[in-house]
């Protein structure tokens, strides 16, 4: 068990006009569980490689505990991988398969065996053992790559989005037990994924990236209610926060008729152009005959049973083409009406529209 | 009608068309067949598909075969040979062509695109334009190993890589490069993840491959008969010296060549349970 540390880790693809990670500063704690999250091609699997050491680091430097392993073969770093498509050997059987590394480094076969019995034990493969990745199924193959990893007890696990091959119920599923087996092993983990939920779900903290560059790297719950720019406010929650542009006046922001409440914070700073987000729970619903709140016409009303999520738009210009509202799921919306809403101050996110920093605070 | 395995209905037009085209394919063969059974009158005053019209009234003999394996052209020995040519001449060349593919798709080394082309280039070299300067290079001027064993399997072994080496390595380069990732990170050597992980996962296109190579060897004429010797040549040489060249012969030549067909035939059936498709199936997704 270890830290990890990137300094300045940057990674340039021969060929390439700009890096495809710039830079890249992040420390991540013992036995912490980071997820590395951002949509497609924005440098987390290129990070989480760099740490495995697929990938060449062409400046700065990475430490897995205090050794710098910058330019260490994989096999050296005490790192154990899974990845997305889980890279089974076809040819082997699943003891095979889990036992590779061991029997790679040359551990005494019993041990080998051992070690290997006692992973197949905690994912419940015991009785695959003797059968090839073939016979298997996604879920079991999922496992199988797990396992693979835990046999050689290693300081770090790299995953490179392990689940996405997995039907939506079996990641689901999964997902709890790779959550709950890295608390029981304690092992530092480093996570990759482009699903949202998924990072807020598993991370004990959760990096987000954007075109090479970590956005913001903090718990699940920092990251939902403080979203540190515009790009963490749209990426982290679902549904989506709405991100309105409004205009800053007499320390409220005007979208259309509607004056949006702020905190003092954002109220003392903004200036000009603003961008308020609301994530759907925070609406209010105001009664019509009011006249006052922002105006929006439901266009789609989504039943969950639980919650009912209403899809509208609004005719001020710079909100997005939908507003979207959570309700409870017993009240009543119907397509084409129109819904007056408002929210409170501390709901409420706001962001510079030209550098999207966050105003609030 | 009973339906095929995959549940869909048996299509007559499809039987029918199947027989047809095997019957077209078979002709020759059959044809060389009977004849190698008749005796030379027979083979010179009717075809040999009167012989099948009228099966018992034709003269059938053991003859030829008999000619063939106990003249005085020693076919026993030119059998032992021709395998001592060809095993070596298709293994030498899968094994390095093998190596190569292997640093070819997973390694990094500078100039590795350029060498590649060069190899695939020459696969346009016709075999016949080398044959004199080879001649010269391995002869009593050059290395004088001209007429013995080595020879052949050098040059069967250089004519045959650059083709072996193209399907291999396209062959290699379908395997998923996750599971060679997978590999370096648990430790194994470039040597240990091509023995236990490549070689076997590339097994169809090896078998694929040996059988042609195989086949183009044990076939082979003009090599043999440049670079062997009356002593050691092939099975093809021997076949080719039946022939008189007046075309008195000819009646020895079918049993002949239906002796040299045999052992590609075995090899064919032995190698053909490893072109298994979806070996890799279950490495990686599902």
């Amino acid at each position: 068990m270890a830290t990890v540390r990137f300094e300045k880790a940057q990674r340039w693809y021969p060929g390439a006009d700009e890096p495809a990670v710039p830079g890249i500063d992040l420390e991540i704690g013992d036995g912490e569980f980071m997820v590395l999250v951002g949509p497609s091609g924005c440098g987390k699997s290129t990070t989480l490689r760099m740490l495995a050491g697929l990938e060449e680091v062409n400046s700065g430097h990475i430490y897995i505990g205090d050794r710098d392993v910058t330019h260490i073969p994989p096999k050296d770093r005490d790192i154990a991988m899974v990845f997305q498509n889980y890279a089974l050997y076809p040819h082997m059987s699943v003891a095979d398969n889990m036992g590779f590394a061991l029997k790679m480094a040359k551990v005494p076969k019993d041990e080998q065996r051992k070690r290997v019995e006692e992973a197949a034990r905690i994912l419940g493969l015991t009785e695959y053992l003797d059968r090839k990745p073939k016979a298997l199924s996604g879920g079991q193959r999922q496992r199988v790559a797990m396992g693979r990893a835990i046999v050689r007890s290693p300081q770090v696990f790299c995953m490179d989005e392990p689940l996405s091959n997995l039907d939506a119920k079996m990641r689901v599923q999964t997902r709890t037990d790779i959550a709950k087996l890295q608390a029981d092993l304690g092992v530092t983990t480093v996570y990759v994924t482009h699903d949202q939920v998924e990072a807020m779900t598993m991370g004990d903290r959760v990096a987000v990236m954007s075109k090479g560059y970590l956005q913001q790297v903090d718990t699940p719950l920092r990251l939902y209610d403080k979203p540190i720019n515009l790009f963490v406010a749209g990426f982290i929650g679902s549904p989506q926060m709405n991100l309105m542009e409004g205009v800053a006046r007499d320390g409220k922001v005007q979208l259309g008729n509607y004056a949006v409440p702020v905190d003092p914070t954002a109220a003392k700073k903004m200036n000009g152009n603003v961008t308020v987000g609301v994530r759907p729970e925070n609406w209010r619903l105001l009664s019509e005959q009011d006249g006052e709140g922002f105006p929006i016409r439901v266009t789609v009303v989504e039943q969950l049973g639980a919650d009912n999520y209403v899809y509208g738009t609004s005719d001020v210009e710079g909100t997005p083409s939908t507003v979207i509202i959570r309700m409870s799921g017993r009240a009543v919306a119907q397509k084409g009406e129109t819904l007056r809403v408002t929210t409170d101050p501390e709901h409420v996110h706001v962001f510079d529209t030209d550098t999207g920093e966050r105003l609030s605070d | 009608m009973s339906k095929m395995r995959d549940g869909r209905e048996r299509s007559w037009f499809s039987i029918v068309t199947m027989t047809v085209l095997c019957l077209l394919w078979s002709i020759p063969t059959i044809g060389l067949l009977v004849t190698s059974f008749r005796t030379r009158d027979d083979v010179l005053t009717s075809g040999w598909w009167s012989a099948l019209f009228n099966p018992f009234g034709a003269g059938w003999t053991w003859d030829n075969y008999d000619q063939v394996l106990t003249g005085s052209l020693d076919m026993g020995g030119a059998f032992i040979n021709t395998i001592v040519v060809s095993v070596p001449a298709t293994i030498i060349p899968i094994l390095l062509a093998t190596f190569a593919a292997y640093a070819f798709t997973f390694m990094e080394f500078r100039g590795k695109d350029i060498i590649f082309i060069a190899i695939v280039a020459v696969m346009v070299v016709p075999i016949q334009v080398a044959f004199s300067p080879l001649l010269d290079l391995l002869g009593p001027r050059g290395l004088g190993i001209n007429g013995q064993f080595i020879a052949v399997w050098i040059l069967h072994t250089g004519f045959g890589m650059p083709l072996a080496v193209y399907t291999i390595r396209n062959y290699m380069s379908t395997l998923p490069k996750s599971v060679i990732e997978s590999a370096k990170i648990d430790g194994a050597t470039h040597f240990q993840t091509f023995w236990k992980l490549i070689v076997p996962m590339s097994v169809p296109v090896l078998a694929a491959f040996a059988i042609l190579q195989f086949l183009w060897t044990w076939n082979d004429l003009l090599i043999a008969k440049l670079f062997l010797q009356n002593e050691n040549t092939t099975v093809i040489v021997k076949l080719q010296q039946l022939l008189g060249t007046q075309g008195q012969g000819a009646e020895l030549l079918t049993a002949g060549a239906f002796i040299s067909m045999l052992l590609p035939l075995i090899v064919f059936f032995a190698m053909q349970r490893f072109f298994v498709r979806g070996l890799t199936g279950g490495a990686v997704k599902g």
